[in-house]
């Protein structure tokens, strides 16, 4: 388990050019950020290298358990969800084998599946094959794995952009559910995040 | 374990789901078995003759039509991200992926083999160790071609990229399996040729994954 999340003096590109560099920022168990900052400024690349999928130009990215360090792979593949703009839903499959699926593979259950299924109101959709949703369904499908999957670290990117008011509203909701049993959101947005949240801006620094 | 299982179940879904990958694997097969009478001339001798290599080249082809979309289509909709967040290491993932292939398209393959060799003229005694090879030589046709496919990540037209990737590395597989099978038929000791095909096989099985995860991992970043 996750409880602390430190970047430090981070710096990122992507191929030549240099996205952001020494961007230092902590995250404790219950707290959440929102990265702001202009299109291409190399928020989506700070969630990758937070997941470690995009490897830093220098700087790092350090997990602490309750119980001192936690090495990062190990932390990743345990502690943290990344939801970007490709959701990994196939087409051609019904929403409940792609969220039961995702659920089980992130380490939660059938019946946790299903709970998050009452949580964020899926019933209706989940014999429907995923290219008949539309991008707001989609993402609620999506979304339902942070809930079926404890996992502390949600590593969201633009999570709330399809959604209509109600389901941001409930969605809302969830992450503060998720902060208030520990947990840790990092979400780059545009509009504010339905919860209190430090505000992290990116790329103001590189001219 | 049992995540990986799960993950099992899910590329076989997604391996005969919709587009039939298999069915059409196996019609592609037929088609360039019944090509060849054309190309080669119709003479039953010489269709004999020439019946277990092209029975193999075909199979080799064959084996190449759905690798395209084994790692890319994940790469493409994000699946691949998170597949790497699992409970797995990404090596286990591709080890798993590919071995869903060999079941889904490798199985339906090598069933359908001996059945084009035997058209094609060879005799029906070859049928039971043409089943044997081309199981065993599917496995590492998998394999093999799923490290291609990895490699070829996000590139442009993938799928040429992984046939001219993965065929040269098809070559000792061909030449193994066809030539236990023109033994046998020969009657001459068989065993040497299919103890390296299985070799070749194993050894695919045991070191690609690591190639795969690499280039995965590549992939990603």
């Amino acid at each position: 388990m996750i409880a602390r999340v430190s970047v430090e003096n981070l710096s990122v590109g992507r191929g030549e050019r240099v996205l952001f560099q020494g961007l230092s920022f902590a995250l404790a168990a219950g707290e959440a950020v929102a990265l702001i900052g202009a299109n291409g400024a190399g928020k989506t690349s700070l969630l990758r290298a937070v997941a470690g999928f995009v490897r830093p130009l220098h700087g790092l990215v350090r997990f602490e358990g309750a119980d001192g360090e936690r090495e990062p792979d190990e932390a990743r593949s345990q502690g943290l969800h990344l939801l970007g703009h490709h959701d990994g839903l196939k087409p051609g499959r019904t929403a409940w084998e792609e969220l039961r699926f995702q659920t089980l593979w992130a380490g939660g259950t059938e019946a946790s599946a299903r709970a998050a299924v009452e949580k964020l109101q899926l019933k209706p959709l989940l014999d429907l094959e995923i290219r008949k949703l539309s991008a707001g369904q989609r993402r609620r499908v999506s979304l339902a794995r942070l809930a079926a999957a404890p996992r502390p670290l949600w590593l969201l990117d633009e999570p709330l952009a399809p959604l209509d008011a109600e389901r941001r509203a409930r969605m809302g909701e969830l992450m503060a559910a998720h902060l208030a049993g520990g947990g840790m959101i990092l979400a780059a947005v545009h509009d504010p995040l339905p919860v209190p949240a430090k505000t992290v801006e990116i790329g103001a620094a590189v001219a | 374990m049992k995540s990986l299982w799960t993950l099992y179940r899910r590329e076989l879904d997604l391996a005969w789901g919709r587009g039939g990958g298999p069915l059409l694997a196996c019609a592609f097969y037929a088609c360039v078995a019944t090509l060849l009478p054309l190309a080669a001339g119709p003479s039953p001798e010489r269709l004999a003759a020439v019946a277990p290599g092209s029975a193999w080249l075909a199979l080799a082809l064959a084996s190449l039509l759905s690798l395209e979309r084994l790692f890319e289509r994940d790469y493409e909709d994000g699946a691949l991200d998170l597949l790497t967040l699992g409970p797995a290491p990404i090596e286990a993932v591709a080890f798993v992926k590919c071995l869903a292939q060999w079941t889904a398209n490798g199985l339906p393959l090598a069933v359908f083999a001996p059945l084009a060799a035997v058209a094609l003229g060879a005799p029906v005694e070859v049928v039971p160790l043409t089943l044997a090879c081309a199981l065993i030589g599917g496995l590492g046709f998998a394999f093999v071609g799923g490290t291609g496919a990895a490699l070829a990540l996000g590139a442009r037209r993938g799928g040429v990229l992984v046939a001219v990737v993965v065929l040269p590395l098809f070559a000792p597989p061909v030449i193994f399996g066809a030539g236990t099978i023109e033994a046998f038929a020969a009657g001459l000791n068989w065993t040497p040729g299919f103890a390296f095909l299985a070799a070749y096989s194993l050894a695919a099985v045991a070191l690609t994954p690591l190639a795969m995860g690499a280039a995965v991992r590549n992939a990603l970043s």
